[in-house]
């Protein structure tokens, strides 16, 4: 019974140290992987706020269509939405220009 | 008024209001509480007309029931002082004598009643524990 | 098999202090290969966890008194069923049940967030490994669930007959998965702040873990009340009872964020704010385990001693400091976006509701933690009872109820009081409407309840015309028939219409609870066969004595060794209503010293209730026989002094037939309350809602939508 236990124990520890420890022996990948990390962050920031806006564009217009705006308001955050919409593409724009050059 | 000061204003006023409620609800907690007594305590502190929490254990022998209401007695945990009162509503299950009980009581003359349903017993440990010796681990 | 378990704690411990160091080595250093292992940990770490849990579960299930946790906790005459459920009703056991959710849901968490965010992540990884760390320490120090004693005991103490019921398989974990989700968000709060990353992403990445503890400690909430109402002695739902106010409290806080997060996601407003609310869920989530861990405060759920009242308090400390801290020294990035428009939008009313949540969480820890707070700045102990929690509670839940109902009617940004108007017209004439009903037919004692089911209706008019402009809306642009647009409707904005599914929910709930806490009938009355009473609107007649003898025949199926009850007919105008049987179950205690038939039945009573529920209402009943009869007594001192081994048994059933012929005078709580089944049926819609709301969207859909909005967007530009 002891020597089971043992051997399971002896097993247990085999197959958290496999892992855990298994990317530190995959090393050559790494590096790779390493450059694009800075870039990730901004990417993935202006993705959600796309993201943000399209959903804030359409809450919108279902609101006005469910009668929470009125027309004027409607427009005038319409259009303030689709602006900061345009600016954030651009920026998305901007950012994957620069990635390309850079690359 | 510009944008910024009338932000400021509101702030203020959220803020006082908010100050406003807290004080209250932190005066009323402290006027409304019942301390938390042992029998001898009690006996030595109580004054009619206010709600104290007794904590203690249920004397032996000395729950009975008259109708709706039960009758018995609470001494300090050590023993020595035993006060008798008399409750009314829900009796927990683990109820009995000897266990460890918390219940609101209010004095009057010389009894003491129980305020209804605020009879708590506390879980014997009895229960809990197993008998000396057994509990060296490896 | 002990040692197993054991050596698993151990191996447990090193993998938490490996992968705090790896993960904070790997962010720092930008070598994200250690980050990669450190995440790596945390899935080794449940994996251990599963073995460890495995072996305590199976000794439970193979009655291993060598096991002192099962010696306490089971028996071989506790039902198999609990004896699966018995792991946890030990602190010991309750501690690993902690340990090995947490590292499932961070598994579940960090793997879902893998390819982003990896410097909070590894922040985040570092955290929920501290926390995996600081409960395997508890239970290697404190509390160590493989502790054996041998030789074994012959028999073990048996599961405390309290927690003998169904929910005992349910309600524990569904507490435990929320208080772990929510330590997630947390994790992830303090990370997005180490990293200097408060923005959107964060906020989207924990989102759905912050909606999944919302709901499963709102089910665990619902659930314990459910078990306390149906099965303890006492027939209430709710006791403001500290335990119960600890699951509360991060509840509350997380219902909180879940709607101010929507303000940040869209306008990148209450940053500070959202992030404080993240690590305060997380905190009073730790606190709460702290409550009933430690024993510090008096609660019917202090189940046996509890000493873990240091290591608890140090955590805490390091928590609530620390946060302050981050939260502080990163206030310059979490600085608005964006200031709102106008005092008459979605956002101020979502402002509105997040204020009146904290203050009805402040209200609950002051009254919880008064004793402790009384205490400390007057040396007197003292507590407050559940009136001064009411005195607050109910006027604030008044205002939440109406605010849920106000919110979904007023559009983002800035409503224009012209059509506030008159989108307020039906909701107000659905909430004028339930007044003059509730006035006809005579409710107006009560006016806090009468509030809160005009409030209720309210809410019930504003969502329901949410939904039927919306499928117009829907069917105006689509052309399709009212259940697909409504259906569509929904999918295309889960989360908008789970919401007010949510609110429905929760304005049925309210219902039921004003109804049935201002609207009851109880009744004590002492009774013996034939003789009657009157519960409000019924007549209830003790019909006739019930018992049954030995654990096969318990007709709860707990374990009973004896149990005696009593058939009562209900009538109402000299109809038959229903046949209720409640009993009281008798377990064997383990002391030798009440003999050998009294400790037979000489361990803790449980009642066993038994109750009509309605859709108007329920009838509930409950019995404490009378044991101490004169003639029972005699018959066990007899049995006491003659009998041993099985012919102890004989004692019982002669008991049990002179308890039917005699049937001496018993003690009975009966109940009416209207609506209290409205109180589950509204739990089981916020929880419809919830799914709904949480639901995946389909990648594809959402890319359809994306590209949709792009398209509009660029339309947009070529006009400008």
């Amino acid at each position: 019974m002891n020597v089971v236990v043992f051997v399971l124990i002896l097993a247990l520890l085999a197959i958290v140290v496999a892992i855990v420890s298994a990317p530190l022996r995959r090393r050559p990948a790494v590096p790779e992987h390493d450059e694009q990390v800075p870039q990730a962050p901004l990417a993935a920031d202006l993705a959600a706020a796309r993201e943000a806006k399209y959903q804030e564009i359409r809450d919108a217009e279902l609101d006005y269509r469910t009668g929470k705006l009125s027309r004027e308001d409607y427009e005038a955050v319409d259009a303030g939405l689709r602006a900061e919409a345009i600016e954030i593409l651009d920026r998305i724009e901007r950012a994957e220009a620069e990635a390309g050059r850079s690359a | 008024m510009t944008p910024a000061r009338k932000r400021t204003v509101r702030l203020v006023v959220a803020l006082s209001a908010a100050v406003i409620l807290a004080s209250a609800l932190i005066y009323t907690s402290f006027s409304a509480a019942s301390p938390a007594l042992s029998p001898t305590q009690l006996v030595r502190q109580a004054q009619p007309g206010r709600s104290y929490q007794v904590t203690g254990t249920v004397a032996r022998g000395s729950v009975h029931r008259a109708g709706e209401i039960l009758h018995f007695s609470v001494q300090d945990r050590a023993g020595g002082t035993t006060i008798p009162l008399s409750y009314t509503g829900t009796v927990p299950d683990p109820f009995r004598e000897g266990r460890e009980v918390i219940v609101t009581v209010q004095k009057q003359g010389s009894a003491y009643v129980g305020e209804r349903n605020s009879l708590i017993t506390k879980c014997p440990s009895k229960y809990k524990t197993a008998p000396a010796g057994e509990n060296q681990s490896s | 098999m002990a040692s197993l378990g054991f050596a698993c704690l151990l191996l447990a411990l090193g993998v938490c202090a490996y992968g705090i160091g790896a993960s904070l080595y790997g962010v720092r250093s930008g070598r994200v290969e250690f980050s990669e292992s450190g995440r790596r940990a945390v899935y080794a770490l449940a994996a251990i966890l599963t073995v460890a849990f495995a072996v305590l579960e199976l000794a439970f299930l193979r009655s291993d008194f060598a096991f002192n946790t099962v010696a306490d906790t089971s028996s071989r005459t506790t039902p198999g069923f609990y004896k699966a459920a018995a792991v946890w009703s030990s602190q010991e056991g309750s501690l690993l049940l902690w340990a090995w959710l947490l590292s499932l849901w961070s598994s579940l968490a960090l793997f879902l967030t893998r390819k982003r965010m990896r410097d909070v992540a590894a922040y985040a990884t570092a955290v929920l490994l501290g926390f995996g760390g600081f409960f395997v320490g508890l239970m290697i120090f404190y509390a160590n669930p493989f502790a054996t004693t041998h030789p074994a005991p012959a028999e073990g103490v048996g599961l405390d007959p309290l927690l003998r019921f169904p929910t005992m398989m349910i309600h524990p974990p569904m507490l435990y998965s929320g208080y772990t989700l929510c330590t997630i968000p947390f994790a992830f709060g303090v990370g997005a702040l180490l990293a200097r990353r408060v923005d959107a992403d964060w906020i989207k990445a924990i989102r759905r873990f912050a909606f999944a503890a919302w709901l499963f400690l709102g089910v665990g909430i619902l659930l314990g009340a459910r078990w306390s109402y149906s099965e303890l002695g006492w027939g209430g739902y709710w006791g403001w009872d500290a335990v119960e106010n600890a699951s509360l409290m991060p509840w509350l806080t997380g219902t909180a964020f879940l709607h101010s997060l929507m303000i940040q996601e869209k306008r990148g407003m209450l940053k500070v704010w959202n992030v404080s609310l993240v690590l305060a869920t997380g905190t009073l989530a730790v606190m709460g385990t702290f409550l009933v861990r430690s024993g510090v405060l008096n609660s019917i759920h202090a189940f046996g001693g509890a000493t873990l009242g240091v290591p608890f308090v140090t955590l805490i400390g390091i928590l609530i400091a620390g946060s302050i801290y981050l939260v502080v020294s990163r206030r310059d990035m979490l600085r608005s976006e964006h200031r709102l428009d106008s005092l008459l939008s979605r956002e101020s009313m979502f402002i509105a509701n997040n204020l009146v949540l904290v203050g009805l969480c402040f209200v609950i820890f002051w009254g919880t933690y008064f004793p402790l707070i009384s205490e400390a700045l007057t040396g007197q102990e003292s507590s407050v009872g559940p009136p001064w929690f009411d005195r607050y509670t109910v006027p604030l839940a008044l205002v939440l109820v109406l605010l849920s109902g106000i919110g979904p009617v007023i559009a983002w940004r800035r409503a224009t009081l012209a059509n506030a108007r008159r989108n307020f017209l039906a909701p107000l004439g659905a909430a004028a409407t339930a007044l003059v009903v509730l006035l006809a037919v005579g409710v107006d004692r009560k006016p806090f309840a009468l509030a809160m089911f005009c409030c209720a209706a309210f809410v019930l008019g504003s969502v329901a015309q949410e939904f039927v402009r919306g499928t117009r809306v829907r069917r105006a642009i689509a052309d399709e028939s009212a259940p697909r647009a409504l259906l569509a409707l929904v999918r295309r904005n889960r989360r908008r219409y789970g919401g007010y599914v949510v609110h429905v929910g929760m304005a049925v709930l309210f219902i039921g609870v004003a109804a049935s806490s201002s609207f009851q009938h109880a009744s004590e009355p002492s009774l013996s066969p034939g003789q009657s009473t009157r519960v409000g609107a019924y007549t209830v007649r003790y019909v006739r004595p019930t018992a049954s003898v030995t654990p096969q025949y318990d007709r709860a199926h707990t374990g009973s060794t004896l149990a005696l009850g009593a058939e009562v007919d209900v009538t109402k105008n000299g109809r038959h209503v229903a046949t209720l049987q409640p009993s009281e179950g008798f377990y064997a205690s383990q002391d030798p010293t009440q003999g050998t038939v009294g400790s037979l039945i000489g361990g803790q009573p449980v009642s066993h209730v038994s109750m009509d529920g309605g859709v108007t209402r329920d009838v509930w009943s409950a019995i404490a026989p009378n044991i101490e009869a004169p003639a029972l007594q005699r018959i066990i001192r007899a049995g006491n002094a003659n009998l041993t081994g099985e012919a102890t048994l004989v004692a019982l059933g002669y008991l049990a037939r002179v308890y039917l012929k005699s049937s001496p005078t018993a003690q009975f709580h009966f109940i009416v309350s209207p609506l209290v089944m409205w109180i589950w049926i509204g739990g089981l819609i916020v929880f419809g809602g919830g799914l709904i709301a949480v639901w995946p969207v389909p990648s594809t859909a959402r890319r359809r939508v994306a590209a949709r909005a792009r398209a509009r967007a660029e339309r947009a530009l070529a006009r400008a």
